[in-house]
């Protein structure tokens, strides 16, 4: 196995701990809140390892960029979602400003 | 071995998926499952090697039509009607019989189709030269069906004024959907702020790469609709009424123009042949008005018909 597919399997490898650690803590944790930082906690890391890992494979610099690009969406995406589905799932006298 | 593998486990999931949808009592699972079925075929089109579907399904299948159904739903519940009565025996068995017989004559065409031949795909190749495109999906798309094309955008229009009929009269002339409230400087209104530059450029560009690489003016659209959509859930942007002329133009330009370049395609000899010297700049403005068009209606259905009273 070369240097690089040895590169690309351990990074995904771990991407992909992460997906199925958020996974189980979205089936498994109680409550909505705690639920919701499992996924978009654990699922952003996961991603970013499994993008780190496909960049050996890629055929040019530009299509990583993309990739990168990508991920950084996902991750402003997520934490924008998770605030506001936190915040609307939230007891009404808990946010000062509704 | 694992390709293999990965597409068989990708059809049972999508199967599981689609039954978990249609089967499922609940509402608002069932829409939940209809957009993960929608992803999942957009992964499956990309395992077949036809990207510019996998792209219109995850942008359209499963972003705009969840969208559409998120809103249809949330407007259910506005109107209390939480548990409609469940349908007689007679209807029921009416659906199954449509529905069986809607999947025997889609079994019947696939037993029909040769297992080693690719349909069309040499003619297509032949003729690409003279297409203008080096996309051959755009070449069908644009050029070789564009009535297709054609129809597909007219019918949006057709849908879009069915959305809109549906308003009461003292509402007509106001704007379309409820107003929108969001802190004005609240997370979801600085991310609305930060995201149109980055979506405008990138729906511009799946747009303008459509000629050579999978991407086209629905694909894009629904990006520069969803840009839209998003400012105005974020209450940055009012929509606009529909009985402005701006509105009425903006969505009729790109399906007039298709029309127009057709119409004179038809007084040189064919309706909406394209002469091969000039193929590629009459795409471009096609897909171009197209885009427009497409994007403001997209973004008009889900916005949906006005339901607030004009100032």
């Amino acid at each position: 196995m070369s240097l690089a597919a040895l590169f690309t399997v351990v990074f995904t490898s771990a991407g992909l701990f992460f997906f199925i650690a958020g996974a189980v803590g979205m089936i498994r944790f109680p409550d909505m809140h705690s639920r919701l930082h499992a996924l978009t906690k654990a699922d952003n890391l996961g991603l970013g390892l499994i993008v780190i890992g496909v960049m050996p494979q890629v055929d040019r610099p530009v299509t990583a960029l993309k990739l990168v690009f990508i991920w950084a969406l996902a991750l402003v995406a997520s934490a924008v979602t998770a605030q506001l589905l936190a915040r609307s799932a939230a007891p009404p006298d808990l946010c000062e400003d509704g | 071995m694992i390709g293999p593998a990965f597409d068989l486990l990708l059809a049972l999931i999508v199967i599981a998926v689609a039954l978990a949808a249609t089967l499922g009592r609940d509402n608002f699972g069932a829409v939940v499952f209809f957009i993960v079925y929608g992803s999942l075929l957009a992964v499956a089109w990309t395992r077949l090697g036809a990207v510019d579907v996998a792209l219109a399904e995850a942008a359209i299948g499963a972003g705009l039509t969840g969208l559409l159904l998120v809103g249809a739903l949330a407007r259910l519940s506005r109107l209390e009607v939480f548990s409609p009565k469940p349908p007689g025996a007679g209807a029921r068995a009416l659906c199954a019989l449509t529905a069986a017989s809607v999947a025997a004559v889609v079994a019947y065409a696939l037993t029909g189709l040769d297992p080693d031949g690719g349909g069309l795909t040499e003619t297509v190749a032949a003729d690409l030269d003279r297409s203008g495109v080096q996309n051959p999906v755009t070449a069908v798309l644009l050029n070789f069906r564009g009535y297709d094309t054609l129809l597909e955008s007219i019918v949006l229009l057709v849908v879009l004024v069915g959305v809109w009929s549906l308003a009461q009269d003292r509402h007509w002339g106001g704007a379309p959907g409820l107003a929108q409230h969001a802190r004005p400087d609240g997370v979801l209104a600085t991310f609305a702020r930060a995201l149109p530059p980055i979506g405008l450029l990138i729906g511009v560009y799946v747009v303008w790469v459509g000629t050579s690489e999978p991407g086209g003016a629905f694909q894009g659209a629904t990006i520069l609709a969803a840009v839209w959509l998003l400012a105005a859930m974020a209450g940055l942007t009012d929509a606009p009424s529909v009985t402005r002329r701006s509105v009425r133009v903006i969505v009729i330009a790109g399906p007039a123009l298709f029309l127009a370049i057709g119409t004179v395609g038809a007084l040189a000899g064919t309706f909406l042949a394209l002469p091969p010297d000039h193929a590629k700049r009459l795409i471009q403005v096609i897909e171009a008005g197209l885009t427009i068009s497409i994007a403001a209606t997209l973004a008009l259905l889900v916005l949906g018909f006005p339901q607030r009273a004009p100032p």
